[in-house]
């Protein structure tokens, strides 16, 4: 029973330390399905949880937060945008200058608001997502099995956990069933076909990185506001290349990326609850856990557990010919 | 025909590029209530204004050559280096081990023996990315950000339960001994009764930088496998047509790259901590892709890039500790930088190109 009682909270853990995973991997679902690269996932969700703990701490309203997060990495969005499609420029350095940018400027603007070292005040009450607990989750909480996996492990996150699960079904759908998805992957296959067909690849393109910032910024509030109470420098740590490694392993593919993220996410909750694991005399260090992620999608794009191919006209600007 | 004269691509695009950069830098120092002139004051007395100074920034101008060359040599061969940073990370490993492990008589021969070792550890840790981008395909730029992280695991692990001595809580090796200590700028150039370059890190590994940017500048310009490496980098399938195979130009172009930035650890590790600690590169395997970009990919371009983000990065410590202004102030310029030298670059060049062309149709 205590085992049982363990599993549900590594797999709850799993589920917050995903969601962020999940939401950022949704992002750059979109922007490289539409061709356009994105390493600057991380840059968006740092500044989006910056800004989004700024204006909670400072309005006390949480949803006033979200905006603001999903406003500043939208910003940075159209900076990519402006780069990589109006410019022709290279996405990947595109990309870097924006990571950077934003790690820059996040404790630059902390440090100049509020004088505490890089970091904004801890939030509380409304300032925070509250956790939602699902209807009876109380009363069934003493049912055998049942009772936990619902009360703990479904129930009692905060919204945006459930938002980010539901963007899986959402993406399938914008991308396999709508007008506007066939287009989107098309311009990311063949945009000269889109073109030909009359539809603007530019917009196509700005509209993809549109709602990756829009993902990212949601992604970044999360960790800002509900995972954790507030913004610390640098507190994305990583999770923007660990969602570019889950898309890897997804192979671009929305329902894959929900499984990559979960597993991604049940590696960082292992290593956070047990740092070295023994395993009958052979020890795993807590670093195997952390490089697991990157090693896993070295391997996935290596080719030899099945082959990443992306889509064919990433990275690549387009030129209307005359 | 040329759209523009050579001039104006190698020295007013950067020029602007870099202006565009600093006004932007001036606006966010206004933005957050301090003034952009007394910070460039601060810098500059900070950086160049005593031997001291000059010692920092020379000592981290020696860092940036070393990635800068590293990003550029990847750049004419058309790949982009992200590794440097896990590259310089594990050279830093290879330094060490050389310092700890034997016992040499003297510090020249010990330096020859970690170069070599540091050259070694960091062209291993490019040499996967670029066997899986030749071979199976797979984006140097992805392999090499995820090499990142797995070196700064794989380091971690080293310091924390291999080479951490016995009783230290601090993740980091022990101590070099004496006799491998490098001279730094305050030996080589002080007089007994002019004491220079008094605490500052810079050391003898500034001379071996110079040194790399004029062999990396023979070997691009004035060798075949230079034309090589650059003939692939302008066209593969030109290149193909004449005979360069990719296979090797790419293991070769990212074995040099990662033996540059592994380089860089003879500076940080052996030339100023004198040990390994945890992040000893600090980042600078980043801002070797700003040098590289500002300085067009050419060593003397990396040279001055790098003594450029020297006096930055010296400057903005000097700005944290005298001004109510963070060190990140140089990220963001760094990160400016980039951007217009790098991702907005066509933004500069084609105005620029169309002034040139109709300043040619009416001389015509």
């Amino acid at each position: 029973m205590e085992f049982f009682v363990t599993l549900i909270q590594v797999l709850d853990s799993t589920i917050r330390l995903s969601t962020p995973l999940l939401l950022a991997c949704l992002a750059g679902l979109f922007s490289e399905r539409a061709g356009i690269f994105d390493i600057g996932l991380e840059g968006k969700m740092l500044m989006a949880a910056f800004f989004s703990a700024a204006i909670a701490a400072v309005t006390g309203s949480v949803w006033l937060g979200l905006l603001a997060g999903i406003a500043s990495s939208l910003l940075l969005s159209g900076l990519h945008g402006l780069a990589s499609i109006t410019f022709r420029g290279n996405q990947l350095i595109s990309g870097v200058a924006i990571n950077f940018l934003a790690s820059g400027l996040t404790v630059l603007v902390a440090q100049s608001w509020f004088q505490q070292g890089g970091r904004t005040p801890s939030l509380f009450g409304g300032g925070r997502f509250e956790p939602i607990n699902f209807p009876f989750a109380e009363s069934l909480s003493g049912v055998p099995i049942f009772g936990p996996i619902y009360s703990e492990l479904l129930s009692g996150h905060s919204i945006l956990v459930y938002v980010a699960f539901l963007m899986v079904p959402a993406t399938w759908w914008i991308l396999y069933r709508t007008r506007f998805g066939l287009r989107l992957r098309a311009v990311g296959e063949n945009p000269a076909a889109v073109d030909t067909a009359g539809v603007s690849v530019v917009g196509l393109r700005f509209a993809a990185v549109a709602i990756c910032g829009v993902l990212c910024g949601i992604a970044g509030a999360y960790l800002a506001t509900a995972l954790q109470a507030g913004f610390v420098k640098e507190m994305t740590a990583g999770r923007g290349f660990i969602a570019l490694a889950a898309l890897i392993f997804a192979k671009w593919r929305p329902w894959h990326a929900m499984w990559a993220c979960l597993l991604f996410g049940l590696l960082q909750a292992v290593a956070l609850r047990f740092q070295n694991i023994d395993l009958g005399g052979v020890v795993i260090p807590v670093q195997v856990m952390d490089a697991l992620p990157y090693i896993l999608t070295v391997v996935i794009l290596a080719g030899f557990v099945g082959k990443a191919i992306p889509p064919r006209a990433g990275g690549e600007p387009y030129v209307k010919e005359r | 025909m040329e759209k523009m004269p050579k001039w104006a691509d190698v020295i007013l695009i950067p020029l602007i590029s870099l202006m565009l950069a600093a006004i932007l830098s001036a606006l966010v120092i206004l933005a957050i209530g301090e003034n952009p002139v007394e910070a460039v004051q601060l810098m500059v007395t900070g950086a160049l204004g005593s031997t001291y100074g000059w010692g920092y920034t020379l000592y981290y101008a020696t860092n940036f050559m070393f990635t800068g060359l590293a990003v550029a040599v990847a750049f004419h061969a058309r790949m982009f280096n992200i590794g440097g940073e896990g590259q310089a990370m594990l050279g830093g490993l290879g330094v060490a081990m050389v310092c700890l492990y034997v016992d040499w008589p003297h510090w020249s021969i010990a330096l020859l023996a970690a170069c070599a070792a540091s050259m070694l550890f960091g062209a291993l840790w490019a040499a996967i990315p670029a066997y899986l981008q030749a071979k199976r395909g797979s984006h140097i730029v992805i392999t090499t950000i995820m090499f990142n992280f797995i070196a700064a695991a794989f380091l971690n692990y080293m310091l924390v339960n291999v080479m951490r001595p016995q009783g230290s809580q601090d993740p980091a090796t022990a101590r070099f001994p004496d006799n491998v200590n490098l001279p730094s700028f305050q030996t080589m150039f002080s007089t007994a009764e002019n004491v220079v370059f008094r605490g500052a890190p810079a050391n003898i590994t500034f001379f071996i930088a110079l040194l790399a940017c004029v062999v990396v500048w023979a070997l691009i310009w004035r060798t075949r496998l230079g034309y090589e490496i650059r003939a692939y980098g302008h066209s593969e399938t030109g290149a193909v047509y004449a005979g360069i195979s990719p296979v090797r130009i790419t293991i070769i172009a990212m074995l040099i790259s990662g033996g540059l930035a592994g380089l860089m650890a003879i500076n940080n590790v052996m030339g100023e901590a004198e040990r390994l600690v945890l992040n000893s590169t600090e980042g600078a395997g980043f801002i070797g892709i700003a040098v590289a970009l500002m300085g067009r990919s050419h060593p003397f371009g990396v040279f001055l890039a790098a003594l450029l983000f020297g006096f930055l990065y010296q400057g903005g410590a000097e700005l944290a500790l005298w001004a109510s202004i963070p060190r990140e102030l140089i990220v963001v310029i760094q990160a400016l930088v980039i951007l217009f030298t790098g991702a907005l670059d066509n933004m500069v060049r084609m105005p620029l190109e169309k002034l040139f062309l109709g300043m040619r149709k009416r001389a015509e």
